[in-house]
């Protein structure tokens, strides 16, 4: 190591750079570097391309996917309460909207709701007058139950929501799919008024299934009281079994009562000791205080909407 | 900035970008194109510091990009695209300011806001396009040139519309003297 003495220079000299040296003050990447980096990436591409599966990348995409999988994950966890912020700016007005359509919807799925029971019920009647009329071999034209009688006018009469243009008459069996309801007293051209079997004033003439004795179904009045209807026969001597099923004894054509339609089952028989005579109850078949779909025995040859015999058997 | 503190810098901003770009973004999607956060800020990068620091560091984040969890391309794609992209915006930022009038400052200055927002544009274009073209020649996702095209469109729309922000954010990092080192050089 020697001592400088001379004096400083007053004016360096000019040193002139190469263009690679002034390339690296200016901070630019030499070509070398250039080269080499762009040759990797495309090393790096084939390689990963052509090797599939196995390629020398995967272990380094699975190291980098441990380390950020989880801050992913992590930054994640932190956005969802930030993403879920806009849900609660909501005005009033916005959330009661919604809470005035969510409840039409609310009301609506009740109303299905409530209407199913009612709807799988009057399948039931329909399918229950088929049978009637597979059973009995009549034509029957369909009507629904539209009204009771009040209690004040001491008659059980319903009205029903078919009449003249359905080919309704006067006198005309009425029947559910249990069986005998009652028999039409007048018609409008669209409403018929039944008196029903268990009214004072009806009277059916109706026979034991088994013995075919006859006799006659008198109605009690009333419709919610029990034994409403009573069988008296023909010939007082014979005793009515309990059990014994009785079916209407049947006039000319459709009416009055047409031939062979349940009325109801013996359900007591009681004995007058005095007149050596027997007094039936009968169980009507057909549940009067929950008439839903009717039907009336028409003729043959009626030109209107009728349930035919075998029509869904 | 100089050294660590602006590899620290670069190793931040890269990564968070990334996080951001996998995890925020994919909500504020547009058709599915998501805006490219690392490559906007390896263009911020760009405008300030040297070209080689640019485009070794483009070449970092694009292979950061290739094999971080979702990626499933072919590795090396991105890194390409960023590395051009780092080269080219550092190159044209710096003769553009080496051309500028007046003497020239010592430290980088901050470049104005309207070259971010080209530089920002004109990065994502180059980007974007140079990782559509290497899949197209690797037929990596075969799919159409026009498919290619409207979401290599969209991205540099979205891209630009970004880089109105993320650029000056990342420009401002990296202008940031660390303020210990001031301290350090005060006392």
């Amino acid at each position: 190591m020697s001592l400088d003495t001379r004096p400083p220079r007053q004016t360096p000299v000019r040193h002139v750079a190469t263009p690679r040296e002034r390339d690296e003050q200016r901070g630019l990447p030499t070509r070398s570097l250039l080269l080499a980096l762009v040759l990797a990436c495309i090393t790096l591409m084939v390689v990963d391309r052509t090797s599939g599966e196995d390629s020398p990348v995967e272990p380094v995409r699975r190291v980098v996917g441990e380390v950020l999988g989880p801050a992913e994950a992590g930054v994640n966890a932190v956005l969802g309460p930030v993403l879920g912020l806009p849900e609660m700016l909501r005005t009033n007005d916005a959330l009661r909207e919604e809470i005035a359509a969510q409840d039409d919807e609310i009301a609506e799925l009740r109303r299905e709701a409530h209407q199913n029971p009612y709807d799988v019920a009057r399948a039931e009647d329909l399918r229950a007058l088929c049978a009637m009329a597979t059973n009995t071999g009549y034509l029957l034209a369909p009507a629904r139950f539209s009204g009771y009688s009040s209690a004040q006018s001491f008659s059980s009469t319903i009205s029903i929501d078919a009449g003249a243009d359905a080919g309704i008459r006067p006198d005309m069996t009425v029947v559910n799919g249990d069986g005998l309801v009652g028999r039409v007293l007048e018609v409008t051209s669209h409403t018929s008024t039944v008196l029903l079997i268990v009214d004072a004033d009806s009277t059916v003439g109706g026979k034991l299934g088994e013995s075919l004795e006859s006799g006659f179904v008198d109605g009690r009045g009333g419709l919610a009281d029990g034994d409403p209807l009573d069988l008296r026969l023909v010939d007082n001597t014979v005793l009515p079994e309990q059990g014994q099923q009785v079916v209407t004894w049947g006039s000319e054509g459709t009416g009055p009562y047409v031939a062979g339609i349940p009325i109801g089952e013996v359900s007591k028989v009681y004995e007058d000791i005095r007149a050596g005579t027997y007094r039936a109850v009968l169980e009507p078949y057909v549940d009067f205080t929950s008439l839903g779909d009717l039907a009336v025995v028409v003729p043959t040859g009626e030109d209107t909407r009728v349930i035919e015999p075998e029509a869904c058997s | 900035m100089r050294g660590n503190s602006r590899l620290v810098a670069a190793l931040l901003i890269v990564v968070t970008a990334l996080l951001v770009q996998v995890t925020v973004l994919p909500h504020l999607a547009w058709n599915g194109v998501v805006p490219d956060l690392v490559l906007l800020s390896v263009v911020g990068a760009a405008l300030v510091t040297d070209p080689r620091f640019a485009t070794l560091l483009g070449f970092g984040a694009g292979l950061l990009l290739d094999v971080a969890p979702p990626a499933d391309h072919a590795a090396g794609r991105w890194a390409l695209a960023l590395l051009v992209v780092g080269y080219v915006v550092a190159r044209l930022a710096h003769d553009y300011q080496a051309a500028q009038p007046g003497p020239q400052p010592a430290s980088t200055p901050r470049p104005p806001y309207l070259l971010m927002l080209v530089a920002g544009a004109g990065g994502a274009f180059v980007g974007t396009s140079l990782f559509a073209l290497t899949g197209l020649l690797l037929q990596d996702p075969a799919v159409g040139v026009g498919a290619l095209l409207e979401v290599v469109l969209a991205a540099v729309a979205y891209d630009a519309l970004v880089a109105a922000v993320a650029v000056p954010l990342v420009v401002w990092v990296f202008r940031r003297e660390p303020a210990p080192r001031v301290a350090h050089v005060l006392r």
